[in-house]
């Protein structure tokens, strides 16, 4: 940590600066704390209290008896398992689909660069500038009664895999990503005789693990968080994923069993976050953050 | 929230010349022969993007101008004008959606805003612990939304909530958050700030790394105190950061939908929480009335594909 801050280097090492200075590290170090793990500790906690005292005035800080049974409870009562493998089908799925759909394009846009490409890649970019809730309806009368092929989406996996594909954003960062990839080492596989797959294959792709790894996690991350377009094209319960789910059985199960299950809910995407913190935070600033 | 992209320039790309087109002798027709194949390969690369890009994005960005000017009634579609716009607007609760969305928009602006930069800007002069405070104030941002927003509803609680508890520690007394028109918006801001506000946090801090330090020094010179270092100094370094994200912040506040929701219900006390996209919502999936549906999300679509568009001028600009 060299650069230079707003506070002077000088003033910090004076020894009212260093206290001063310690001083307001501590106390931002506990308001942070207590700010972004409090209401966290709130949920673990609220999920160990039995009924009573979940919904008891005052509130108790620690619960006056803990009850681990909760977690199992709410994990029968709401069946969160299948809730769970639904959106992690989903996810994969989605994951799938964007990695071989939005790869290929972008791919195809930096370095094979057919006739219109730049056309395409305009009316790809102009979607970022329309308002995503807007299309909501349409969308949803499009998977109604999908034009050409005639058929009807709802409750199937296709209305979340295909929409996660028409990710402009995505396309663009693999692209950017593509463009720097030296014009030398491909003319050099091609010489060899190598098509354009086995191109991408061996000699894109493996230099390109950082943003195949950051549009991975996003594309994950982004099933898991979204609600209201699973929730439209969802509606059969068996098929739900977690965060519809545990809305529509919300109020059918006591305070503390709902409070576990959203416990539950949140481990998946905080585990990979802790796991990728690095990937995710790079990410997020080098190329912006898609949520 | 959706998309801040810092590097989000479409043309940047592009400027790159054209590949020279030096080839060797050849025929004109084995030439042609070659460039039809490639293009053939270089189509079929992009095929699958593209039917993805017709079906679910352009085909319904088409639909939604055309379904604001229809109505469909026994399964007949007809053409209206502008009749759905009328219904809409002769609606009570349209005027009150704008009234709350822009009175979101506006507290979202000073919390979601704010909160953030400052946020940056106190971790940014810390030299310990900066990992572990970048965690804290991302760690909601991985949560799934549905889970924040029923957390909240649970903390905010007027009886066993944990927010009215926390006050009673510094002695105010108890609120109804959600159940009083006065605060019920409000209380929905907080909760979106504090599940959104990380990316932008992060942001801000990669951004403040590239003030000079010079700058400060200079300022120290002319007897600058702290708060003139922000003002004459940070502000000017980052604006167009700032102005960009400012633009962001709006995009997507204006597109609140899941916090009220699921914190009031989304009308909300007295209709205190009826956002235009709750409205949209309503129109759409509770009345079936698609045509007033699309008549407001194409209002919404105007005036945000306005900042969009402001957005991406501004983007270009911190690139070049």
């Amino acid at each position: 940590m060299s650069t230079r801050t707003l506070i002077s280097p000088a003033a910090l090492a004076r020894p009212r600066g260093r206290l001063l200075y310690r001083l307001c590290f501590a106390v931002v170090v506990v308001l942070f704390t207590l700010a972004f793990l409090g209401p966290l500790y709130w949920m673990v906690s609220g999920g160990l209290k039995t009924t009573q005292e979940a919904v008891q005035t005052p509130p108790t800080w620690v619960p006056g008896s803990v009850h681990p049974q909760n977690y199992q409870r709410a994990w029968e009562v709401m069946d969160l398992a299948r809730l769970l493998l639904n959106t992690l089908y989903y996810a994969l799925g989605a994951l799938a689909f964007q990695l071989v759909l939005d790869v290929a394009a972008a791919y195809s846009l930096s370095k094979l660069r057919p006739v219109l490409g730049k056309a395409i890649l305009g009316m790809m970019l102009v979607t970022l500038m329309i308002p995503a809730t807007v299309l909501v309806v349409p969308q949803y009368l499009t998977v109604l009664d999908m034009p050409v092929i005639e058929r009807n989406l709802l409750d199937s996996p296709w209305a979340i895999w295909l929409p996660s594909v028409t990710n402009a954003f995505n396309i663009f960062l693999l692209k950017r990503f593509f463009d720097s990839v030296p014009k030398e080492l491909l003319d050099a596989a091609s010489m060899d005789g190598a098509g354009p797959l086995r191109v991408l294959w061996s000699v894109v792709l493996p230099i390109s693990r950082p943003v195949l790894g950051v549009v991975s996690i996003f594309a994950v991350v982004g099933v898991w968080k979204d609600f209201l377009w699973p929730m439209l094209v969802l509606p059969d319960p068996n098929r739900q994923t977690l965060a519809v789910g545990i809305y529509s059985l919300a109020t059918s199960v006591p305070e503390n069993v709902l409070i576990a299950a959203l416990t539950i809910a949140s481990l998946p995407t905080l585990l990979l976050f802790l796991l990728f913190q690095r990937n995710i935070m790079g990410g997020l600033t080098a190329g912006g953050l898609k949520g | 929230m959706s998309a801040p992209t810092l590097t989000h320039d479409p043309a940047a790309g592009e400027r790159r010349p054209r590949r020279p087109r030096t080839r060797t002798v050849r025929t004109p027709s084995a030439g042609a022969g070659k460039a039809l194949r490639r293009n053939v390969t270089a189509h079929g690369f992009l095929i699958g993007a593209v039917l993805c890009f017709a079906f679910f994005s352009w085909y319904p960005i088409v639909r939604e101008f055309l379904l604001a000017f229809q109505k469909t009634e026994d399964g007949r579609v007809g053409w209206t004008g502008w009749d759905n716009f009328v219904t809409i607007w002769n609606d009570p609760a349209f005027g009150q959606a704008w009234r709350n969305t822009l009175w979101f928009t506006a507290l979202a602006l000073v919390l979601g805003f704010a909160v953030p930069f400052v946020t940056a800007l106190v971790i940014n002069e810390f030299r310990h612990g900066q990992g572990y405070l970048r965690l804290l104030v991302y760690l909601p941002v991985m949560l799934p939304p549905t889970a924040s927003v029923l957390l909240f509803k649970y903390l905010y609680d007027p009886g066993y909530g944990m927010f009215n508890e926390v006050l009673d520690v510094f002695g105010i007394p108890a609120r109804q958050w959600l159940q009083d028109p006065d605060t019920a918006m409000l209380s929905v801001v907080v909760a979106s700030t504090w599940m959104n506000m990380g990316g932008a946090t992060l942001i801000y801090l990669a951004a403040l790394q590239s003030v000079p330090g010079e700058l400060y020094e200079a300022a120290e010179l002319d007897g600058a105190g702290l708060l003139r270092k922000v003002w004459h100094v940070t502000i000017p370094q980052t604006r167009l950061i700032l102005a960009l994200m400012l633009l962001m912040q709006i995009i997507a506040t204006m597109q609140v939908f899941i916090e009220p929701f699921l914190l009031t219900g989304g009308a909300g006390p007295e209709g205190s929480t009826t956002t235009v996209v709750y409205l949209i919502y309503q129109y759409a999936f509770n009345f079936n009335d698609y045509g007033a549906a699309a008549a407001l999300g194409l209002m919404l679509l105007v005036l945000l594909a306005a900042f969009s568009a402001v957005y991406a001028r501004l983007n270009r600009a911190t690139e070049a």
